[in-house]
């Protein structure tokens, strides 16, 4: 039942003339309830790509279909109702005085009648686990809080997509946790496609398909698995894989031991107790 | 320089409603020459404590040590300018201290402030841009126009240029992608062995304190909750647990190798090929008893 | 930061005055504003001052608190009072040293224009302490209104100021984090010639500019990105209500104000 939600067809974009192209030809695919791992290092146009979906930005040439329109200056509002995006820096995108007054700036802008914008903030910090810092001011909250009730207020206008532009990039790893396990909760419960950039791979693992950017071009598609095993390649352009895939792909420098390549520590353990048992 | 807190305690707006006590009964001394990784949550008292380091506060209670300086809750310190100059701090996100018109010149900042002769500055500045790994090139042009990791380094250029026998640095690569984060922390090892430092890294990450540090601080709401060497720190997973801090991932894994199959991989910094062979080989010898 | 200033600073409690309408609260102080200036007798003065100290102590804040709060003020009402002692030139020579007269009329004079000023401050601050900055934003943009039918700019007013309540602590974090880093690298901010004290205050505000532009930037995309698109068509969360107790709030703020008239002589 899965489709093409959002289509780059040939993008290219650049800031100004002069300067050289930010995209090159870029061409890809997200389908509907998917979550896609967009990863690149810095200034590898990842986060370019999030800002040309919602028409933040304007391609130079190339078009960009999201939900069957064509990103342009007559559908962005109706796209961007559709697109919710969560920024890197904590601060820059608290809009409100209160955590409830922020959740409610995207409903307010979007003329929701009062009474259902309370049950809609209500709803969606619950969906946070923020409910209970509604009436806190930004400064008294953990940039990871502050992520958090960005994706509150993502939540209560109902997108189909939320793009999470290196949403975790800023924060500690207590942040980072509550952000990725408020992403994994979100995948089980809503009907919802996501998009998160970000340059940690140990924060794809769960994602259903990995699109690694280099200089402005579509440098690989695949799973998480397959990108684990291109160690040396991600390495050479700026990227890391988790300590797991690196221990995998070295235990199998000479000889397979390991058959299918690990996500995480429980795999990789399963794959040394066969190896251990067939021995 | 070597460096000691004696039961040192910091408190914000004492006797008002806001009063919060951010340090409490903190002791402990850093050797010269040692890498100290000090550790902790976000408002366990990190960024308090570094601020005593260089002087920007004065504990309210207990006595602090860095060299011949020493910071008393009720005496004002004569030379902080000097002590100044001998530890240099990196703050988080340090390029947005730059202001200069050029690079050169927000390099120069520091050790003129120091009123360092000139022609030692012009000595420096090759030095320090080579440190960091920049062109001198592009000294001459405005520090704005660098990219966010370019921008980074020339502020830590700023801060190697005062030439500095402490180097406290807080979490240096937040924010850059894994090779930037890499290339930074090894650029602040090799400056410590080579210049013989005395460097502090407050830190969120196990794998940095593990890597590079040879003790490690862990406080817990401005309390000293453990300290030692990393290696034996690490041994003890309940008691970080308990403060919600996880173990490197590697120490991490071969704790659970042991758990699963009986066999012990201690930790001696082997590299990932080393590792992987030990696995093998003691998987295999496990398997042959079978 | 906080050393126990409190102007302008909001401290909550559950007192009745807290949950007034901020409007009831602007209206009733303007008018006091305004009427304090009618006092001419002691009896007068005596009636605003039982006004003012019962509206403060139903705010449920410690007296002292606020008194200590208003420090910094109390150097502006002793400078009214001296200056009336020394200036005001009426009734009877009390004391006479060093060429210098001071008159009966000029304590009377300096002691009722200093009180004077002591009201007006201590009932302007209850504002403030009783009312979050966002309130008042939002009692402003209610009140001012009516003026948008001559095309006064009411929503972008109101909003900018609350973006400004809203990043107020961000950038007083930012000053303080800059200045340190600038301290750390051998400026000096406290001593020294004042030129140099002016020349230290550029490492601070360079970066400041700096990062406020980007924050604006990138606060101006996320506000898009969130479907801005200016004042038409909006809703608001933020909702005032006139409540029973404000209509009695202020029948009996204009009954105390009656009273006030026949207590002028």
């Amino acid at each position: 039942m899965s489709r093409a939600y959002i289509e780059f067809r040939n993008v290219f974009f650049r800031y100004s003339e002069d300067q050289p192209w930010v995209l090159k030809d870029v061409s890809f695919r997200i389908f509907s309830d998917q979550w896609v791992a967009i990863i690149g290092h810095n200034g590898s146009g990842k986060s370019t790509i999030a800002k040309l979906i919602n028409g933040l930005l304007t391609p130079e040439k190339g078009e960009i279909i999201v939900d069957g329109l064509p990103v342009n200056e007559d559908t962005i509002w109706e796209i961007r109702r559709k697109v919710g995006m969560v920024f890197q820096n904590p601060d820059n995108q608290f809009v409100g005085t209160t955590v409830r007054d922020d959740v409610a700036f995207g409903l307010e802008n979007r003329g929701v009648e009062r009474r259902e914008m309370i049950r809609r903030i209500d709803e969606s910090l619950k969906a946070v686990a923020m409910a209970d810092y509604r009436l806190q001011e930004p400064h008294r909250l953990s940039g990871g809080q502050k992520q958090r009730v960005a994706i509150a207020g993502v939540l209560a206008i109902s997108p189909q997509v939320i793009i999470l532009d290196e949403a975790t990039a800023m924060l500690d790893p207590k942040g980072r946790k509550e952000i990725m396990d408020t992403v994994n909760e979100l995948r089980t419960q809503e009907r919802i496609s996501l998009v998160t950039i970000t340059h940690d791979l140990n924060e794809i693992t769960q994602a259903d398909q990995v699109i690694v950017m280099n200089q402005g071009e579509v440098y690989l598609e695949a799973t998480p698995r397959e990108v684990f095993l291109e160690e040396t390649l991600l390495q050479t352009i700026g990227l890391d894989v988790p300590f797991v895939a690196k221990l995998a792909n070295e235990l199998n420098k000479d000889g397979n031991i390991i058959s299918k390549q690990p996500l995480n520590q429980e795999e990789l353990l399963e794959e040394l107790w066969t190896y251990h048992s067939i021995k | 320089m070597d460096i000691s807190f004696n039961q040192v305690s910091y408190t914000y707006q004492p006797n008002t409603p806001f009063e919060h006590h951010a340090l409490k009964d903190l002791s402990f001394t850093i050797p010269s020459g040692s890498f100290v990784a000090v550790v902790g949550h976000t408002g366990s008292g990190k960024s308090t404590l570094i601020q005593h380091l260089n002087g920007l506060l004065r504990p309210t209670a207990g006595k602090v040590q860095i060299g011949d300086y020493h910071l008393m809750a009720n005496k004002k310190v004569t030379s902080i300018k000097s002590l100044r100059k001998h530890v240099g701090v990196v703050f988080q996100y340090p390029e947005h201290q730059l202001f200069e018109e050029t690079i050169k010149k927000d390099i120069a900042f520091g050790p003129r402030n120091f009123n360092t002769p000139q022609a030692e500055i012009e000595k420096r500045i090759p030095e320090v841009m080579a440190a960091v790994n920049l062109p001198l090139a592009i000294l001459e042009r405005p520090p704005f126009d660098l990219s966010g990791g370019q921008m980074r380094r020339v502020a830590i250029a700023g801060v190697l240029a005062m030439d500095p026998s402490v180097l406290v640095l807080d979490e240096p690569t937040a924010g850059l992608d894994p090779k930037g984060q890499q290339q930074i922390m090894d650029m602040f090892y090799q400056l410590h062995q080579e210049k013989k430092l005395t460097t502090i890294l407050v830190t969120h990450s196990m794998e940095d304190a593990l890597r590079y540090a040879d003790h490690m601080i862990i406080l817990d709401h401005g309390s000293k909750y453990m300290e030692g060497r990393p290696v034996d720190i690490f041994k003890e997973k309940e008691k970080l647990q308990a403060v919600q801090l996880d173990l490197p991932e590697i120490i991490h894994f071969l704790r659970r190798i042991e758990e699963r199959f009986g066999i012990s991989i201690p930790y001696r910094k082997q590299t990932m090929a080393e590792l992987a062979t030990e696995i093998k080989t003691k998987l295999k010898g496990v398997s042959k008893h079978e | 930061m906080n050393n126990g200033i409190l102007i302008g600073q909001y401290v909550p409690s559950d007192s009745f005055i807290h949950r007034l309408d901020p409007r009831t609260k602007i209206m009733t102080i303007f008018f006091f504003v305004i009427f304090v200036f009618f006092a001419n007798s002691t009896l007068s003065y005596a009636w605003l001052t039982l006004f003012a100290l019962t509206v403060t102590f139903a705010t449920k804040i410690r007296f002292i608190f606020i008194l200590k709060g208003l420090t910094p003020v109390w150097f502006l009402i002793v400078f009214t009072f001296l200056l009336h002692l020394f200036v005001t030139k009426e009734g009877t020579v009390l004391i006479e040293a060093f060429a210098l007269k001071i008159y009966s009329g000029a304590i009377i004079q300096g002691v009722a224009i200093s009180f004077r000023f002591f009201l007006l401050i201590l009932v302007t601050s209850l504002l403030t302490l009783t009312t979050t900055p966002i309130e008042i934003t939002d009692a402003i943009e209610s009140l001012l209104h009516p003026l948008k039918k001559i095309k006064f700019p009411v929503h972008e007013l109101a909003l900018m100021m609350s973006i400004s309540l809203r990043f107020i602590p961000t950038l007083m974090q930012e000053t303080e984090k800059i200045s340190k880093a600038q301290a750390s690298r051998g400026v000096d901010f406290r001593t020294g010639p004042l030129k140099d004290r002016i020349q230290a205050v550029v490492p601070l505000l360079v970066p400041l500019f700096v990062s406020a532009f980007k924050r604006a930037e990138e606060l101006a995309m996320a506000m898009e990105a969130r479907g801005y698109q200016g004042g038409e068509g909006r809703t608001k969360l933020r909702e005032l209500k006139m409540e029973t107790i404000d209509i009695i709030s202020l029948i009996t703020f204009a009954v105390v104000i009656l009273v006030l008239f026949f207590l002028r002589t």
